[in-house]
């Protein structure tokens, strides 16, 4: 090729005829892949902060072998993480995008009163009161995130401002509904729905991992999953492939407060009421979850699996806490710890990937 | 002709940037623009890959007019531009970049459920990387772990894989040293020996005259010169550039090539 040869300029300059020129074909040897798929995996943050669950698991279970490591504790944990779990889902899909939602704790309230109020104000026990409830309920939820998607990318507010100002206008429009107490008439149906346990687990277990093998398969496997992961990691290259970053990004916010909207769903079946003031913190809680399972804050990178890790830690040490009869102040210092930590060794990660 | 414009004419505003460029390129060939800071190199090929539409003048592709619109018709029409950015997903791997916007869906219901087939488009990228001789070896690892080299592999063979016709590659060595340019370069020449057309924008005029088969030179919004890469120095290349010796256009030497070339 002339283009190696390197010697005069002019010489060099001239195409070879074609007679001269070797045809490159394949060039053998090439290997496909440097290291096998397992160790990629082990090598990943959920990996990592699986190990450090177990450990966290291990450790609870060697200090209080009669209460922590029981069935019945293991279902307490679950249901926990149950509720948070269904909105941490999306928010890894609004991460992964380069995207940010506080929202989500006051949209569950929003969602929660709006259902407990129809269901109210319908009356009736049955399973057809209910099933408008949780319609209207979903609709709150999705009507919130559709607001976010749009004030985000037809108005180009950043995400974490418009954000924020919904997590205020959400709450504050709940507590209007609700003339700022809880609605506690929940329909007899709903409250037969939480006690019920197919397969020993509670029904929001069920969905809440439902959401998660759903969310996590499309993230992974889909092309609505890849466009968000390309949009994440650089939106404008995406914008020049041909996808509709605005729309897409939109959807991203809409399907987030539709599971916020689930969330509420769950959170009123569960505790029989709206807990308007218990939700100020789940935002942050979920964020936290979603990024110690390995989702980066600058998007592009993340999975529902690690997710799904990430959600467990701070529950496993909320329980672990109580079941030790440790101050439960002490999770909160624990996860804020392990959060940076966690974000800390990433970015070490990235530094010296970048610098390869 | 693969690509032809007449008279394309651009004002920003009171500043006129082009005035009246004609431009040609051909399939299979390496057609080099070259000019300085501010000749109207960049809006010419925004112009001719459908980013800008021109005030005035005529595009013809095949022989045939067309009026390009944006970039997604420009591409849909077979022509590829491989921007200076590179415009990739640092934290997705090489075929993932290589299939953005156009994934490749599994066969029957699960693709109708818009599932990937990660297989295909990983071997599919595989063979593209390796047929073009590039050094992307490590398909699992992000772009953003690869050198400034592989990355504009990555981008070349990205836009190549798509483009039927003809890749705009704005300036592809800029941001590279020494060896990694001279891979480049051959990824540049074996491209056009596939029979696609390349338009190679650069200040590198070594480079140029190393890789290109012809070379027109822009000049305060007009096309100056248009040479034949062979028997042409940097001597001449700077002259017609800044304008020391006023080149005309050498249709004559234009000639003499196309009988080479019917005569091999």
């Amino acid at each position: 090729m002339s283009a190696t040869t390197g010697g005069g300029a002019a010489a060099a300059g001239a195409p070879p005829p074609p007679a001269q020129t070797p045809r490159q074909d394949a060039r053998p040897g090439v290997p496909s892949s440097s290291r096998p798929a397992w160790r990629r995996a082990l090598a990943s943050s959920p990996a990592y902060m699986a190990v450090v669950l177990l450990v966290l698991v291990a450790i609870f279970s060697l200090l209080a072998p009669d209460t922590f490591p029981t069935a019945a504790n293991g279902r307490n944990v679950l249901t926990d993480v149950a509720v948070l779990l269904v909105m941490a889902v999306g928010t890894t899909y609004v991460l992964v995008a380069g995207g940010f939602d506080l929202s989500q704790g006051s949209v569950l309230v929003f969602s929660g009163v709006a259902a407990a109020k129809t269901m109210e104000a319908l009356g009736g026990q049955g399973a057809g009161t209910v099933l408008v409830g949780v319609a209207v309920g979903l609709l709150a939820g999705t009507a919130w995130g559709a607001v976010n998607g749009l004030v985000i990318t037809k108005l180009g507010v950043p995400a974490l401002i418009t954000t924020l100002g919904s997590t205020g206008a959400a709450l504050g429009a709940a507590q209007l509904l609700s003339n700022g107490t809880d609605v506690r008439s929940v329909p007899d149906a709903l409250i037969s729905v939480a006690v019920q346990r197919p397969l020993t687990l509670s029904w929001l277990v069920w969905v809440a991992a439902l959401v998660a093998l759903v969310g996590g398969l499309v993230l992974a496997t889909t092309r609505y999953g890849r466009h968000t992961q390309l949009i994440g990691s650089n939106a404008e290259s995406a914008r020049r492939a041909g996808i509709a970053v605005d729309r897409h990004t939109a959807s991203l916010y809409v399907l987030n407060g539709a599971l916020a909207g689930l969330a509420g769903l769950m959170s009123l079946t569960r505790f029989a009421t709206t807990t308007i003031s218990g939700h100020t913190t789940d935002g942050l809680q979920v964020i936290t979850g979603v990024v110690l399972g390995g989702t980066s804050l600058f998007g592009g990178a993340g999975t529902v699996i690690g997710t799904v890790i990430g959600m467990f830690i701070p529950g496993v040490l909320n329980n672990g806490f109580v079941v030790l009869n440790v101050q439960a102040f002490w999770q909160q210092v624990a996860v804020g710890v392990v959060l940076v930590v966690a974000v800390y060794v990433d970015q070490l990660k990235r530094r010296r990937r970048n610098a390869a | 002709m693969l690509l032809e414009a007449r008279g394309v004419h651009k004002a920003y505003g009171h500043v006129q940037v082009l005035h009246g460029v004609d431009f040609e390129a051909e399939a299979g060939q390496v057609t080099a623009l070259i000019g300085d800071n501010g000749a109207g190199k960049s809006t010419l090929v925004k112009i001719l890959s459908g980013a800008l539409a021109p005030d005035a003048g005529e595009l013809s592709l095949h022989d045939r007019r067309v009026r390009l619109t944006s970039p997604e018709h420009a591409r849909s029409l077979g022509v590829e531009t491989v921007y200076q950015d590179l415009a990739l997903a640092p934290e997705l791997g090489p075929a993932e970049n290589v299939f953005a916007g156009r994934e490749l869906l599994r066969p029957g219901l699960l693709g109708r459920l818009g599932v990937l087939d990660k297989k295909t488009m990983r071997a599919r990228a595989q063979e593209a990387f390796t047929s073009m001789g590039t050094d992307v070896k490590d398909l699992d690892a992000a772009v953003a772990a690869l050198s400034g080299g592989q990355r504009q592999s990555v981008a070349i063979c990205r836009a190549v894989m798509w483009a039927k016709d003809l890749v705009f590659l704005d300036e592809p060595t800029a941001a590279l040293g020494v060896r990694q340019t001279g891979k480049v370069l051959e990824l540049v020449r074996r491209v056009a020996d596939s029979g696609v057309g390349v338009v190679l924008i650069s200040h590198n005029m070594t480079e140029v005259l190393e890789v290109a088969d012809s070379v027109q030179v822009l000049r305060l919004g007009r096309r100056v010169a248009k040479l034949p890469a062979r028997g042409t120095t940097v001597a001449d290349l700077v002259g017609a550039m800044t304008g020391a010796l006023d080149t005309p256009l050498t249709d004559a030497r234009d000639d003499e090539r196309t009988d080479q070339r019917a005569a091999r």
